[in-house]
């Protein structure tokens, strides 16, 4: 996959610059209580028209991070450092000025919850017509013309007349159809996703999905889909990108990870998540404990006071040593790639069913 | 729209009803208004003979049904016809309580209106650029200001600005001119009280509307307005604003209807005749007729006021128009 031959440390670029390079990225909050290490070291690359699914646990950084391509963090209270390219511009750090103008324009996002993501006050038609006309100088008439467009486009039926309907008037599924109309109406090369089928009804949930689908087809966007759920990403995504604590601590295809993981972390997701096929006597196994605090987060590997193979890799040495990602396909792991794949095949392939 | 304003109307009614009644029930058992108005070395034939002459001598439920009466078709007293909306003589100074209520009304609206405009600028003004600088200096300042003045009292505060500028000679000594006779005259004359009336409420303003904008600033929406490239004066103003004008208006609306209905210590501190302190003198002289008629006019306005606001969220709050 061409899309992971990058390291997780190195910067230097191989052959041609992918459309968003994301680059040993960290994002830190101060609080009361502290500072919030909410991104810690992460480097992650998308081509155009592909979609690259990023999975943890809530907490993980998944949201914070893509709120930072945005350049959507309260600069007073947040530190973030590393590179964020898209088509080569550098955007952290850009001038308010510079990311308002990329903003709905050449990168959107949808938000999870349409009901609260969407104001209250103004129609739905209004909100979607803000951004063209921001954008591209339409008039009012034109906005609200191109809001009917992109209403029709995501299958609202009769959009020029719910296009004066607020979003309260809509149903759940149609509030999310709306929010994704608002953020493909400049027609963005980068779109990202935060969690946009999890407030939906599984149907409704199916629906979206292929709208994204569709939609990416015919606009050739690059979608970064951020999910827990990883049902969602086998149908929709290319790569995949599991997050633990603030960093990366698996990445690959789809593909790869869902058939061969390599990481005790993804095992455990794998494990958690219920299936249909599954005998109803047969237990769910979840990760034991909970995702750590990151205001101290863990030393070493963060996942070690969670995993229970950190004794197979002998001595401290998981409490004491971050395990580094390695470029393309790999995971942030002592485990040896032998111990990896016998312990999967022997353990955890069976529990999958 | 109508259904809901007429619902409105009738429960405002309902409540001056059982406002009125109360009061004047619980009027009788504090004490005998005869008694007062007779003074010291006062013979049982002259309370008798005060009884006669203010009705007191019918019975109480009587009374009170003569009294309701005569809010709608008026009434004949010994001493002359009161039309209606009548609430009969003043035990006290003998004069028509409406005409009264009238007469004390503009002063009141004056203080008010002028009051309200001078913190509502400036309050607003100063709470939306603490909001928009929030953790600079400047938000810090307007904070911290707005923090002590807020607890300060019109009582002192009044006394001593008086001292300053009337004293000095840069203001005129604050005295009620009627709008009619000269705009110039009539500001000049209640310029101390509103801008010492405004700095209490400013300073309230200032508060509420920075921390309501800072809460609005956090919401979801906002958040989404800026991710569509919206600028960040833009997403303040159309949005942010938008859903601060809800908690705002509402402490408007009971700040308005309760200033409508008298500033009871501006009035006293600057000695200005107005409803406030009509309501202190008539409850300080048991002056039933007066009570009442005062009760009831400061209570409709202040049901006024809600209704006022509670029709104003329709036109802020989509959400609230259709349901």
């Amino acid at each position: 996959m061409t899309t992971l031959t990058k390291t997780e440390d190195a910067a230097a670029p191989t052959g041609a610059d992918p459309f968003l390079s994301v680059r040993d990225l960290y994002v830190r909050f101060s609080t009361e209580d502290g500072i919030v290490k909410a991104v810690d070291g992460l480097s992650f690359d998308l081509e155009r028209g592909k979609t690259l699914g990023i999975v943890g646990e809530s907490g993980s950084g998944k949201s914070v991070t893509n709120l930072a391509v945005l350049g959507l963090h309260n600069p007073r209270a947040t530190e973030i450092k590393g590179e964020i390219l898209l088509e080569g511009q550098e955007l952290t750090g850009a001038r308010e000025k510079t990311l308002e103008k990329l903003r709905g324009n050449k990168m959107a996002m949808i938000f999870q919850d349409a009901l609260t993501a969407l104001s209250p006050y103004y129609t739905v038609g209004r909100q979607i017509a803000e951004p063209f006309m921001k954008h591209t100088g339409a008039s009012k008439r034109e906005g609200r013309q191109r809001a009917i467009e992109m209403l029709a486009k995501v299958g609202i039926p009769q959009p020029n007349l719910r296009v004066d309907d607020y979003p309260h008037q809509f149903s759940g599924g149609m509030r999310q159809r709306a929010m994704i109309a608002m953020a493909l109406v400049c027609n963005p090369a980068l779109l990202i996703a935060d969690e946009p089928t999890t407030a939906l009804d599984v149907t409704v949930q199916a629906q979206i999905l292929d709208l994204l689908k569709d939609l990416q087809q015919e606009f050739g966007s690059a979608i970064i889909l951020i999910t827990h759920d990883l049902g969602v990403v086998a149908n929709t995504a290319d790569d995949l990108l599991v997050m633990y604590a603030g960093r990366a601590v698996e990445r690959g295809t789809v593909k790869e990870i869902l058939t061969e993981p390599r990481h005790p972390y993804t095992w455990g997701l794998l494990s958690s998540m219920p299936r249909l096929t599954s005998d109803v006597t047969e237990l769910l196994h979840p990760i034991p404990g909970t995702p750590p605090s990151l205001l101290s987060p863990p030393t070493g590997c963060p996942f070690h006071p969670r995993c229970t193979f950190k004794a197979e890799v002998g001595g401290t040495r998981c409490a004491d040593e971050r395990p580094p990602l390695a470029p393309g396909r790999a995971s942030a792991c002592h485990l040896t790639a032998e111990q990896k794949q016998t312990f999967f095949i022997e353990q955890i392939k069976p529990r999958l069913g | 729209m109508l259904p809901f304003l007429f619902r409105r109307t009738l429960g405002a009614l309902v409540i001056l009803f059982l406002l009125t009644t109360f009061t004047f029930f619980v009027f009788f058992a504090a004490g005998d208004p005869a008694q007062m108005s007779c003074g010291k070395n006062c013979t049982a034939d002259n309370i008798a003979l005060i009884h006669q002459n203010l009705g007191l001598d019918k019975p109480i439920t009587t009374q009170y049904w003569d009294f309701l009466v005569g809010i709608f078709t008026g009434r004949n007293f010994s001493v002359g016809h009161c039309p209606a909306p009548c609430f009969g003589y003043s035990f006290a100074t003998k004069q028509q309580v409406w005409a009264t209520l009238l007469d004390r009304l503009p002063t009141t609206a004056s203080l008010a209106i002028g009051g309200a405009v001078v913190f509502l600028t400036v309050g607003l003004a100063t709470g939306l650029l603490a909001a928009w600088k929030r953790g600079t200096f400047v938000d810090k300042t307007f904070t911290s200001v707005s923090m002590v003045l807020s607890s300060a009292q019109i009582y002192i505060l009044g006394p001593i600005v008086m001292g300053i500028f009337v004293y000095s000679g840069l203001l005129e000594s604050p005295r009620y001119v009627d709008f009619t006779s000269g705009p110039a005259a009539w500001g000049a004359g209640l310029l101390i009280p509103w801008l010492v009336m405004a700095t209490i409420f400013t300073a309230q303003y200032t508060r509420m509307s920075r921390s309501t904008m800072v809460e609005q600033l956090q919401e979801e929406h906002v958040r989404t307005a800026k991710a569509k490239g919206m600028s960040g004066r833009y997403v303040f103003l159309r949005y942010a604003w938008r859903g601060s004008l809800i908690p705002i208006v509402t402490i408007l609306g009971m700040d308005l209807g309760s200033l409508f209905g008298g500033a009871m210590i501006t009035e006293y501190t600057f000695q200005l005749a107005g409803l406030g302190r009509l309501a202190i003198t008539s409850v300080t002289t048991l002056d039933l007729p007066m009570i009442l008629g005062v009760l009831i006019f400061s209570s409709a306005l202040i049901l006024l006021f809600n209704i006022i606001v509670d029709a104003t969220y329709a036109f802020i709050d989509p959400r609230v128009r259709l349901s």
